[in-house]
């Protein structure tokens, strides 16, 4: 059984927290659940990261990003791309889901919810400039993998919604 | 080197890189702004797979192997990706419907993949899976909305798919690298997938107002490396800048 838990040493989480997703800027990695796994191992830490998707173009620079941060806090750093357990839009932390429709992007509704917004059956996303749920689906793909593209009725304005991925 | 293991990881691999690779020459020509994201964002994940597999391929085969010297090193012969993939964009309803007839075929696979006792292809499958059922519920969606659409698109649809019917039966054949694998647990037998398939396939074809091509006679061979002309020119385009200027990196 592989463990969804987090494993992170305390004093590296203020460290992590510093760094951002390279695409969602207001991010951060640890609000993203992408870092499952940090610890001081004789004097190196040890970070096991694990993609949104598989294609992620990010993840490449997220491990840069921290090996960087470590370093300025003179730590020496190898980083680890894991893949099971996969990554769902469960880990991404409330204040996350928050940040994520601050900078425009609706957070993923629950999994039932996501197929009925996505196949068009409901309108219930909600528009991250005014509120509103009259709302559609423009396109099940978005800017990137992990958003799809949506368009308010009311004020009209065009927004990303995260896809729920469970 | 575990020689059938390798083989069978870029079986799998393969299929991902060529399927992507099609999908991403619609990057900016794709028939709507939507449409070519959506392709393009399909085709990333197919390369976001392609590059767990060949990490994994690079790792079993050692001898400094990397995924990018598997990706981009190998002649036409050593790719054993089906013939269904490589097969070119003609229009937009043969793009979909190429990808519709390997997206099922592939979420199948993957179901079961999951469960493999090789722990990399399980992980690599789990991952997957979520993202390949995105892929499926968008080709088969356009595989509805053209066939049952006017009467162009319909007749376009209905061309694409009866061309291509003769590419799906290859999938389903047992390579003997699988074959090797399937008592450990590890490899899937793929023939046991034939049937949920064309289950599946023939149901939203009806669906989409398309009749089932009752071909019997089906193209074979990407598998052991024997391919249609289309895949040596993907291929030359694809290899160009590594041929051209070896090692180089951005
Ligand atoms: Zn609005």
């Amino acid at each position: 059984m592989i463990s969804t838990k987090q494993h992170i040493d305390k004093e590296l989480i203020p460290i992590l927290e510093k760094v951002s997703d390279p695409e969602i800027p207001v991010l951060s990695i640890m609000d993203m659940g992408v870092v499952r796994s940090a610890k001081l191992i004789k004097g190196v830490v040890e970070v096991s990261i694990t993609p949104t998707y598989t294609g992620c173009p990010a993840m490449d620079v997220i491990g840069d990003d921290i090996t960087q941060a470590l370093k300025e806090h003179g730590y020496e750093a190898k980083v680890k791309l894991i893949l099971a357990p996969a990554w769902t839009t469960d880990w991404i932390t409330e204040r996350g889901r928050k940040a994520l429709q601050e900078y425009g992007i609706a957070p993923p509704l629950n999994p039932d919810a996501d197929k009925e917004a996505l196949l068009g059956e409901k309108r219930i996303v909600k528009c991250t400039n005014c509120g509103s749920t009259n709302t559609k689906l423009v396109s099940q793909f978005g800017s990137t993998a992990c958003k799809a593209l949506f368009k308010c009725d009311d004020c009209q304005e065009p927004f990303d919604y995260f896809k729920c991925l469970k | 080197m575990k020689t059938n293991l390798y083989n069978y990881i870029l079986e799998l691999g393969d299929n991902c890189l060529i399927a992507g690779q099609r999908l991403g020459e619609l990057c900016g020509h794709g028939p709507s702004l939507e449409t070519d994201i959506a392709c393009t964002n399909i085709s990333l994940d197919l390369f976001g797979q392609t590059r767990s597999y060949f990490q994994y391929a690079a790792d079993v085969k050692g001898d400094n192997a990397t995924e990018d010297s598997i990706a981009f090193l190998r002649y036409e012969q050593q790719y054993k990706n089906v013939l269904l993939v490589e097969q070119p964009n003609r229009d937009f309803a043969y793009t979909v419907a190429r990808q519709y007839l390997f997206d099922v075929f592939h979420l199948l696979l993957l179901e079961k993949l999951q469960f493999s006792q090789d722990m990399t292809l399980s992980a690599i499958a789990k991952k997957s899976i979520k993202e390949v059922s995105y892929h499926v519920r968008f080709s088969g969606d356009w595989i509805k909305r053209l066939g049952d659409g006017t009467d162009e698109s319909h007749e376009k649809m209905q061309a694409a798919i009866n061309d291509l019917w003769t590419y799906t039966n290859e999938l389903f054949e047992v390579t003997e690298a699988a074959k090797s694998l399937i008592d450990d647990g590890i490899a899937i037998d793929a023939a046991t997938l034939k049937e949920s398939y064309y289950e599946k396939v023939s149901a939203l074809l009806e669906e989409a107002t398309l009749t089932i091509p009752e071909s019997k006679y089906f193209q074979k061979g990407g598998k052991s490396g024997v391919h249609t002309e289309h895949l040596g020119y993907l291929l030359a385009d694809m290899q160009y800048m590594q041929r051209a200027y070896p090692n180089m990196t951005w």
